[in-house]
């Protein structure tokens, strides 16, 4: 059997396995639709948000990230996991006690403003768009390699399949499925990474491995890999390149941002009780950590094998030759790789040679001065496909293959799909119901539910053609927005009775807006390639790049929500009698509609 | 929503006391929150470029693992601490 058909079966019988539970458990009212009825246990709840979290982002795009930015993308990995201890600490079990089923229902009712509620679903809404665009990217990548078409038709392909199930499942279609997306995924990531930590450390448990020692040199792992990218002229695997102050900033939007984004606070919402909304916050940073530990050294160990393949000789000796990426089975991967266009190789100096360099590196200029080398010849590497290409760069089975083929689609397609659910409840629920027509039927609301993930999906498709970064970097702007706008209003609406509805939407509204601007400003217009002053190699403000400036606009929403509150009318007595009745566990009830 | 809970078993004032233990669990948690991620992890590795761990030192490791290992720990803490101080103040769910 070839591998072509060996993935089909995969993700074949994966989809098969995720369509059938949701067809099982499918949503028959706007409770369930919305909150799976509230009858989730906290182990389950984990697990679904992990699976809802951990998007193509994490799974796809993130170890590519790591394995060639070494240790300054270090803030992707604190940044996704820490975020999780501002949400359990600061936000799960006050928005469970509250009792209602959206982010924005929260706003709305503690602000006592139909307009802040407004703010907040169109807050909600851009950076869920934001976040579907880098998920659809890293659909594309995967359809593209899997059915060995082009980027664009996987692409389109993913579309349908993502509107398809998120559409006919809500709540407790998705829950069930991303329970099962969960175990798929996972094993996914590990599998390879047992087997590949095996092969380089002898140690099957790839965090341990990474810090352990490499077998075939007996030096340690990350010493061994700071020494051969030195060797070709790239920084030190180990050491930090970029500014303090942007790495500060980068993790700690990837941190609130976490805490602010509706498809992940909607999970402690489907809990029975205050208590249970606490330890399900754990138990989702349990399954996840499963990943993000291991996600480090995927990234390390990928870039030494693919460095060890490029120079098969060491780095002093003779590069890869042509003939043997062409003719070698080793190397398949590349050739098949090079149709999807996000990987490329040529020949400059025709001594049939591929030498993989850092050509901007004086020293190396030097080296390729006297051996007559013109450039870098692995001239395209798209992070994005290290993940997906890693079982057959480490030479594994075909099956391991397939199953990495099955998890990325997994982990792409659940978050897409909690994304489309909470976009498609911002729509009915918060606009049409809470806005607009107060007396839409349950049948009507759900109507419109869907018409709005639909509305979305083509959106996130039509600029998930031209994105503005690779996966992971999308979904890192798309955490920026979340950051500036709904995580102030969520902790100041908690632990503050002062701030009061002008204030809060005072806030919300700058912070979004100032963050939306700077982050146009760098990567286009509505993210309209070209259209950008400034990139983000020489930002605007000093080192902060667009996707660390979530943090500033954070602070921007908090300092703006302080000073309007204070210059306005005191918040009314009803409405700290709220928050004081939100800020203790008990009489949480079911949750309410109103 | 919720009932009123100033009349629960503990007596008036209940809740904000309630209130203000939590205020203090929160603060040590996010302490000890930024102290690995931002402090160790970033900016006091070089003060910890000392301490080797694996072909690095410890600043490299609290990067990559650990902090999240202390995000996990803190967040069961946290749980189980503060579904125990519900009980002792009566503020819990029946």
């Amino acid at each position: 059997m070839d591998q072509f058909t060996i993935n089909l079966l995969f993700v074949g019988a994966s989809f098969a396995l995720y369509i059938g539970i949701a067809i099982w458990a499918r949503a028959g009212s706007t409770s369930e639709f919305y909150a799976a009825g509230r009858g989730v246990h906290p182990v389950m709840n984990g697990m679904a948000t992990a699976a809802d979290w951990m998007s193509a982002a994490s799974f796809i795009s993130m170890a590519g990230l790591l394995a060639f930015g070494g240790y300054d993308t270090s803030a992707y990995l604190m940044g996704w996991t820490g975020g999780y201890v501002l949400l359990a600490l600061l936000l799960a079990p006050y928005l469970r006690k509250f009792g209602k089923f959206t982010v924005s229902e929260f706003i709305g009712d503690r602000f006592y403003s139909k307009t802040a509620r407004l703010v907040a679903v169109i807050c909600l809404i851009i950076a869920s768009v934001t976040y579907v665009i880098g998920q659809m990217t890293g659909v594309g990548v995967a359809f593209g390699r899997f059915l060995e078409v082009s980027n664009t038709t996987g692409l389109l392909i993913g579309a349908v399949v993502v509107f398809a199930y998120a559409v006919f499942g809500g709540m407790k279609g998705v829950t069930y499925t991303q329970v099962a997306q969960y175990v798929v995924l996972i094993f996914a990531y590990t599998i390879p990474a047992i087997f590949i930590s095996l092969q380089l450390t002898g140690n099957p448990v790839p965090a341990l491995g990474l810090f352990g020692d490499h077998a075939a040199s007996g030096e340690p792992l990350l010493a061994k890999l700071d020494q051969i990218v030195h060797d070709l002229g790239f920084a030190e695997y180990t050491i930090q390149q970029g500014n303090t102050l942007n790495m500060l900033l980068f993790t700690l939007s990837l941190m609130i941002g976490t805490a602010g984004l509706p498809h992940v606070i909607m999970r402690f919402f489907t809990v029975p009780r205050v208590a249970d909304a606490r330890w399900s916050a754990g138990w989702a940073l349990v399954f996840i950590a499963l990943l993000y530990l291991t996600a480090p050294a995927v990234g390390a160990m990928a870039r030494l094998n693919i460095t060890d393949m490029m120079w098969p000789n060491g780095t002093d000796g003779d590069a890869v030759s042509v003939e043997e990426i062409e003719t070698d089975p080793k190397y398949a991967w590349m050739e098949t790789w090079r149709k999807t266009n996000m990987l490329g190789w040529e020949d400059k100096n025709g001594d049939g040679l591929i030498q993989y360099y850092n050509d901007a590196s004086p020293e190396m200029q030097a080296r390729a001065e006297a051996a007559g080398w013109k450039g870098n010849e692995l001239t395209k590497f798209n992070r994005d496909i290290l993940v997906l290409a890693n079982p057959e760069i480490a030479n594994l089975p075909s099956w391991v293959i397939g199953l990495v083929a099955a998890g990325g689609l997994a982990a792409a397609l659940s978050t897409a799909a909690g994304l489309l659910l909470a976009i498609s409840s911002a729509v009915s629920h918060d606009l049409m119901k809470g806005q607009f027509t107060p007396n839409i039927s349950e049948k009507g609301e759900l109507l419109s539910a869907r018409i709005a993930m639909a509305v979305a999906i083509v959106v996130a498709t039509w600029l998930g053609l031209n994105p503005p970064g690779f996966a992971a970097q999308t979904v890192a702007l798309a955490f920026g927005l979340a950051a500036a706008s709904i995580f102030p209003a969520l902790m100041m609406g908690i632990f503050s009775t002062r701030i009061n509805n002008v204030g809060a939407v005072a806030g919300m509204v700058t912070g979004l807006v100032v963050t939306l601007v700077y982050i146009f400003l760098h990567k286009g217009w509505f993210f309209v390639p070209g259209t950008n002053s400034f990139t983000d190699a020489d930002p605007l403000l000093g080192p902060i790049k667009s996707t660390s400036f979530g943090a500033v606009g954070a602070l921007i929403n908090f300092v703006v929500a302080y000073a309007v509150s204070g210059m306005t009318k005191e918040t009314p007595q009803e409405i700290k009698d709220l928050v004081e009745s939100v800020r203790i566990p008990r009489g949480a009830g079911a949750a309410q509609d109103h | 929503m919720a009932d009123k809970t100033q009349g629960s078993a503990q007596g008036p004032g209940a809740g904000k006391a309630y209130w203000q233990v939590n205020l203090r669990i929160i603060l040590i948690s996010l302490v000890i929150w930024a102290l690995c991620s931002f402090g160790f992890g970033i900016l006091l590795r070089p003060m910890l470029s000392g301490i080797a761990v694996g072909g690095t030192d410890l600043g490299f490791w609290f990067a990559q693992q650990g902090s999240i290992l202390v995000f996990l720990a803190l967040i069961f803490f946290y749980a189980w601490r503060m579904n125990a101080l519900d009980r002792e103040y009566g503020v819990d769910e029946e």
